[in-house]
């Protein structure tokens, strides 16, 4: 395996104050790293709907961004109660988010479709009743 | 034109100026923060009648340069540390989202 950089960052759950930290961290970690900007940008959007989603859905979770050479990996792991209907969840405006959360601006049902447009690749692994994990890949260059 | 100037030449009331000299081009309404993650582009002013905590986090991943709060929305001391913190600027507009964007649209 090649060489590369962790970030790890842990989640809190039903936390709506410090939502999106570790995607403001890791965005100041990559501008000091000297990535460019549309990547910053898109790693920043991808990895706070994940962040947002651990915290509105399955009480948190940790992610974990490891930078490599021609690439940046995100991997979003938690033990919520994972995703009934996947192709039902990537649909634009399809969400399941309560009333408070929608309240709070969230629950726009773009998260998941948002991931998805600004990486190359995302994977999904879900168990209902177990866990979700979401890995996300953005090339550089 | 700078969110500063901007600010002074519309009568904004700034709440949060962090970064003044940031240039504000173009200009993104919505008020559901994936939404906004997703659609509004960098150095935008994000006009929002959303004053929650969040909006800080949003404004300074999607990179826009400046937060107006429409219709006199004012966010808690809480929100405006957070965004001093992050660099993002907040102003409040005393007018609806549309006219605000109206008014400040031969400026960026």
């Amino acid at each position: 395996m090649s060489e590369f950089l962790n970030f790890h960052f842990d989640v809190d759950g039903d936390n709506f104050v410090s939502a999106g930290q570790a995607s403001v961290q890791m965005k100041k970690n990559m501008r000091q790293l000297g990535l460019s900007p549309e990547i910053i940008r898109k790693v920043s959007i991808a990895m706070y709907e994940g962040e947002i989603n651990m915290v509105i859905h399955a009480h948190g979770g940790a992610a974990d961004v490891n930078v490599y050479e021609d690439r940046i990996e995100i991997i979003l792991d938690d033990k919520g109660p994972g995703i009934k209907d996947i192709d039902l969840a990537m649909q634009e405006g399809y969400s399941t988010a309560n009333d408070h959360v929608r309240a709070l601006g969230f629950g726009a049902g773009m998260g998941l479709p948002n991931m998805k447009r600004y990486t190359d690749d995302t994977q999904i692994e879900t168990v209902v009743g177990e866990g979700t994990k979401i890995t996300m890949i953005v090339y550089l260059g | 034109m700078t969110a500063e100037s901007l600010a002074a030449k519309h009568g904004f009331k700034v709440l949060a100026m962090p970064d003044p000299d940031r240039t504000v081009k173009g200009c993104y309404i919505g008020d559901l923060l994936s939404w906004v993650m997703g659609r509004a582009r960098q150095d935008n002013a994000w006009i929002t009648i959303m004053s929650n905590i969040n909006i800080a986090a949003v404004a300074a991943l999607s990179d826009v340069s400046l937060v107006i709060l429409a219709e006199d929305v004012q966010p808690d001391e809480n929100v405006l540390n957070t965004a001093k913190a992050k660099n993002v600027n907040i102003v409040c507009s005393p007018l609806p989202a549309y006219e605000t964007a109206v008014r400040i649209t031969s400026d960026v």
